[in-house]
């Protein structure tokens, strides 16, 4: 299994991951819109880990399942954590500045995703974009 | 990445080049309505044809640059959003509620005309 880790501590560095993201499931045979709905995915909980913890990372990993490739995606932070994670799901939810679309839009926006918080010790999501 | 602002007669055109990051995004917020009230400009073209991605920072940040400038009595146009950016940003539940669109610069611009007509310039 490949692991390609980008540390996540400015703006820079979430457009540094959607481009390893878009590298890297090119590279898994995925193609055409299925692009720019995995990189505007991993913008959004990249931009939620500047934001929310200041700093953190994302592995990207290349799966199979039943003979389809895919490319998952696990954004890990030590942040503050999210208390209500069923709220951070709601559409319109926001404790920033952001539009409160960043979590529940990812979801929409990806073939697999889930997300595990504790308050006080930080936030994982994992998300997976499969092969056509 | 720097955003080059064209001034065209009473238009100014924003001609994004590639990836933005949010500073980028919000510099060249800023920069346009410190142009439009400069040049007294009567209408901005935001042309996004190679952004890479419109995600919820990059379309709040062109949707407050609509209001600002309408503030200033300017009216903004946003060309140039492609099939794949349009998809993504339905899915992600993005509107550009208040901003005009359009297919490419021409066509913006034309836009940009018959507003200005409409209301009385």
């Amino acid at each position: 299994m490949d692991a390609d880790i980008v540390t996540i501590s400015a703006d820079i560095d979430v457009m540094s991951a959607r481009h390893r993201g878009r590298e890297l499931a090119i590279g898994l045979g995925i193609s055409g819109s299925d692009l720019t709905l995995l990189a505007t995915a991993i913008s959004e909980i990249a931009r939620n880990i500047v934001q929310y913890a200041g700093i953190g990372e994302i592995e990207f990993r290349t799966v199979t399942h039943g003979g389809k490739r895919g490319l998952m995606i696990i954004a890990r932070d030590t942040g503050p954590g999210i208390a209500d994670i069923a709220q951070a799901m709601q559409d319109g939810y926001s404790t920033s500045r952001g539009m409160g679309l960043g979590l529940p839009g990812a979801k929409r926006l990806m073939d697999n995703f889930e997300i595990v918080s504790e308050t006080g010790k930080g936030t994982r999501v994992s998300m997976i974009k499969w092969e056509q | 990445m720097e955003v080059p602002i064209l001034k065209q007669g009473d238009y100014l055109i924003a001609s994004i080049q590639g990836s933005l990051t949010d500073t980028d995004l919000t510099r060249l917020q800023e920069k346009l309505v410190l142009s439009v009230r400069s040049y007294r400009s009567r209408g901005v073209v935001i042309d996004v044809t190679v952004l890479d991605v419109m995600d919820s920072f990059a379309a709040r940040t062109l949707r407050s640059i609509a209001v600002m400038i309408r503030l200033l009595g300017a009216e903004l146009v946003i060309v140039g959003i492609q099939p794949e950016i349009a998809f993504s940003m339905v899915q992600l539940g993005l509107t550009l509620e208040g901003t005009m669109t359009s297919l490419d610069l021409e066509d913006g611009i034309a836009m940009l005309k018959s507003a200005a007509q409409n209301n009385g310039h």
